[in-house]
């Protein structure tokens, strides 16, 4: 299925949970993830399973003043 | 420093949303070469309160590179999410609420709502919506805004927990641009007034320390320093040598000359 990541489209397998988006995109660390612009609780992540066409920013802290 | 300056200064804590900081100096995490670096600087500062800002990860080559938090780690660190790059309340917000996911609940932001690219000047209205709705959601909000005392009224009876009126445009390095604004405010919230950006080098800061600020914020001062280490240093000493002098009291000032040697007593005609 297609999902759009951080503004860009992309293909994943069907019935993905976003804990098994992060290992396929070899995203870890601390970071954040917003479905179709509602935040997903980090708890929440292996159990909240993606579907086609769903919007995902995942964002981290980075260098800023 | 003598035996009781240096206990008036370790009790001279500076106090946001009820928790002490040693320090009078926050720094920003931007600009700097690598994270090596950055925690060098930081480090030498002495700075307890590290801006940070939120943007989306990279994906594809690029996915699983260093992450700032482990260099600058939030157990060690009063970690400061800013909304940097956001041009009204709603995106503000929004980054406000994805800062607190990733810091467990952590609820300390820097709200910036700038207006143009030119000036990265302040939208005071949309930052008044901004803190509005930040603080009824419990977020406590540290809050850069332009240097009016009536607009830092208004954002603390909303809630703002500090004031951060810019010394002079981010970035710029053009150092304080209007002493009495600052020193009205100053005299105006009850809150930490804190500078934040146009600082550019050592005395910019001593000089906002000098008119009663709280404390002072800056990035680019350091990071784009030719030695950002070394002057890390030269801030943390500005900051404390500003705050000392405000404690101090300065002398008056006078028209003309005052002998500092006396006059009587002198064995020539």
């Amino acid at each position: 299925m297609q999902l759009v990541i951080n503004g860009a489209p992309r293909q994943v397998s069907e019935n993905l949970s976003i804990t098994e988006l992060l290992v396929t995109l070899a995203i870890q660390g601390r970071l954040a993830v917003e479905v179709n612009g509602e935040i997903v609780p980090r708890s929440g992540f292996s159990a909240y399973y993606l579907t086609a066409n769903d919007t995902v920013e995942i964002v981290k802290a980075i260098g800023g003043g | 420093m003598n035996e009781q300056t240096q206990m008036s200064a370790e009790t001279d804590d500076l106090v946001i949303a009820g928790v002490n900081y040693k320090s009078r100096l926050l720094v920003g995490t931007g600009k700097y070469r690598d994270f090596a670096q950055t925690q060098m600087a930081i480090e030498v500062s002495g700075a307890e309160i590290v801006t940070v800002a939120i943007r989306r990860t990279n994906l594809g080559q690029n996915a699983g590179e260093p992450n700032l938090l482990d260099y600058i780690t939030p157990d060690r660190f009063t970690i400061l999410p800013n909304t940097a790059g956001c041009y009204d309340a709603d995106t503000a917000v929004r980054t406000c609420r994805l800062a607190r996911e990733i810091l467990d609940g952590h609820r300390l932001v820097k709200l910036e709502v700038l207006g143009d690219q030119k000036t990265l000047y302040p939208d005071i209205v949309e930052t008044l919506r901004a803190a509005e709705i930040l603080c009824r959601e419990g977020f406590e909000v540290m809050v850069y805004t332009t240097d009016d005392p009536i607009i830092a009224r208004r954002l603390e009876a909303i809630g703002c927990v500090a004031i951060m009126p810019l010394a002079a445009p981010i970035g710029s390095g053009l150092g304080l641009q209007n002493r009495f604004t600052i020193r009205e405010i100053v005299e105006t919230v009850r809150v930490p007034v804190i500078v934040d950006a146009g600082v550019g080098t050592a005395s910019d800061a001593s000089i906002a320390m000098e008119l009663g600020c709280d404390a002072v914020l800056m990035n680019t001062a350091i990071a784009e320093a030719r030695d950002p280490v070394k002057m890390a240093s030269a801030m943390r000493h500005a900051i404390v040598a500003g705050r000392l002098a405000y404690q101090a009291g300065r002398m008056p000032r006078r028209t003309h000359a005052a002998a500092s040697s006396p006059l009587d007593g002198t064995f020539f005609t």
